[in-house]
């Protein structure tokens, strides 16, 4: 077990290791992307986010995790009671490996 | 043929939406099976369809994170989720996903680190597939020769049982995946895979999916669920890093959400009818699959390697979708042989 522990720690340590030199052979210096939102072809809330997204990046951000949980916990609700009406016994299962 | 195309006003450039809904209906379907989020299979498909790469991950993350909550949803019901072991594993994901992070960028500063990624990607996909088709050959193996582990039946590596070993307080029970172990070791765990997750760009359900099978010793329909409670939890964090570099367009992520929504209903309920290891080689196969196609970009087919993860998708659904309907179909025929053996004449 220990001499397992060994090789793994050792092989992650020469992983990290090896990263920068990689790296540093691998190319020139990356230039930051700037995007700007069009504002012109949206209406209604779809305008309202991407004017967010222009000039609030904190707030656009925490929108961004808002609605996407709201939407995938509307969605969960709406598939679970629809799936409920299948007949399909959804509360139970065997585990069986092999 | 306008209405079949959506303008995205952050990316700037018109998509068509079926597309969008075919992508998120199929990572959907192979993410519920496979426990995962299947950012690997998001990114070509979205480039295909026309998406710049610069939004390609945020969108992915933000996608991977609603869908694993109707995945989640679903695999709870079940009992397929330790929240518990879940839980300590998030604190570990989130600083591992950190530290990762912080790598990548420390790395961009002193060069392009595509290359980097790709190699490191590659040799821990390997090393997984390995693990799996040598686990399932020794299964093989001991079932033939007649070893039964226990009450999951027969089981080729059984590491986790050498790490349940490690006593180092607080010791805790996990009733739903049905063991005791050291806090440290999910916490570990988690926190290696978050690393690599981070290093990598991607959800970690890859690397968290093997790893709780293999080294903290859940049985695979839990590994499953436990770590789509994981994907959505750091998929949220992910979508809110993303967002706050600007990488993110939320119209797809919503267009994508109802096309897996449906489809992580049918890969779900796909592993109540799958037996353990049927769901592990497929995800083995999966792996290598995912390998092949960044080796392809790796040496410039980018188009070979966009068909090959495309191909999967396509195989991978209908399997899951066979096992599904199959299932049910069986099941809803012994229900009904059942209610007329109880009720004769009606």
């Amino acid at each position: 077990m220990r001499s397992l522990l060994k090789r793994v720690l050792c092989f992650i340590a020469g992983i990290g290791l090896c990263l920068p030199h990689l790296a540093w052979a691998s190319g020139e210096v990356a230039t930051n992307l700037v995007v700007v939102a069009d504002t012109r072809r949206v209406t209604g809330f779809l305008k309202y986010i991407a004017n967010t997204y222009n000039t609030d990046p904190w707030l656009f951000a925490v929108w961004a995790v808002v609605i996407t949980a709201v939407w995938g916990g509307i969605l969960g609700f709406v598939m679970d009671f629809i799936m409920e009406r299948s007949g399909l016994d959804l509360k139970s299962r065997k585990i069986i490996e092999h | 043929m306008d209405w079949l195309y959506m303008y995205m006003p952050i990316a700037g450039v018109n998509i068509l939406w079926p597309g969008l809904v075919l992508i998120g209906f199929s990572v959907g379907v192979i993410g519920g099976f496979f426990g995962m989020g299947g950012a690997w299979m998001v990114t070509p498909g979205l480039n295909i369809l026309g998406f710049p790469m610069a939004f390609a991950i945020g969108t992915d993350m933000a996608h991977i994170a609603g869908k694993s909550m109707v995945s989640t949803m679903r695999h709870s019901k079940f009992g397929n989720v330790d929240y518990k072991l879940g839980f300590i594993m998030v604190l570990g994901t989130f600083i591992g996903i950190e530290i990762g992070a912080q790598m990548v960028m420390y790395l961009e500063r002193l060069g392009r680190i595509d290359a980097v990624v790709r190699y490191v990607y590659v040799l821990f996909l390997a090393l997984i597939a390995f693990m799996v088709f040598y686990d399932y050959a020794k299964a093989v193996r001991k079932k033939k020769a007649g070893a039964v582990d226990g009450e999951r039946g027969t089981e080729g590596l059984t590491w986790y049982k050498a790490f349940h070993r490690i006593n180092i307080p607080p010791m805790v029970h996990f009733k739903t995946a049905g063991f005791t172990c050291s806090a440290w070791l999910p916490a570990g765990v988690s926190f290696l895979t978050g690393v690599l997750a981070g290093f990598l760009g991607i959800g970690g359900g890859l690397f968290r999916m093997p790893a709780l099978v293999y080294l903290i010793g859940c049985p695979t329909h839990i590994a499953v669920g436990t770590d789509l409670f994981e994907v959505m939890i750091s998929g949220l964090y992910g979508a809110f890093t993303y967002s706050l570099k600007g990488r993110i367009e939320l119209v797809a992520v919503f267009v994508m959400l109802t096309g897996a929504a449906i489809g992580a209903q049918i890969g779900t309920v796909a592993t109540k009818y799958a037996r353990g290891y049927g769901i592990r080689v497929a995800f083995g196969i999966a792996v290598i699959c995912c390998m092949i196609s960044i080796i392809l970009k790796q040496f410039g087919f980018s188009n070979s390697s966009a068909a090959l993860i495309l191909i999967t998708i396509a195989l991978m659904c209908v399997y899951i979708s066979v096992i599904m309907f199959k299932g049910a179909a069986a099941e809803l025929r012994e229900k009904k042989a059942a209610k007329q053996a109880s009720h004769p004449l009606s």
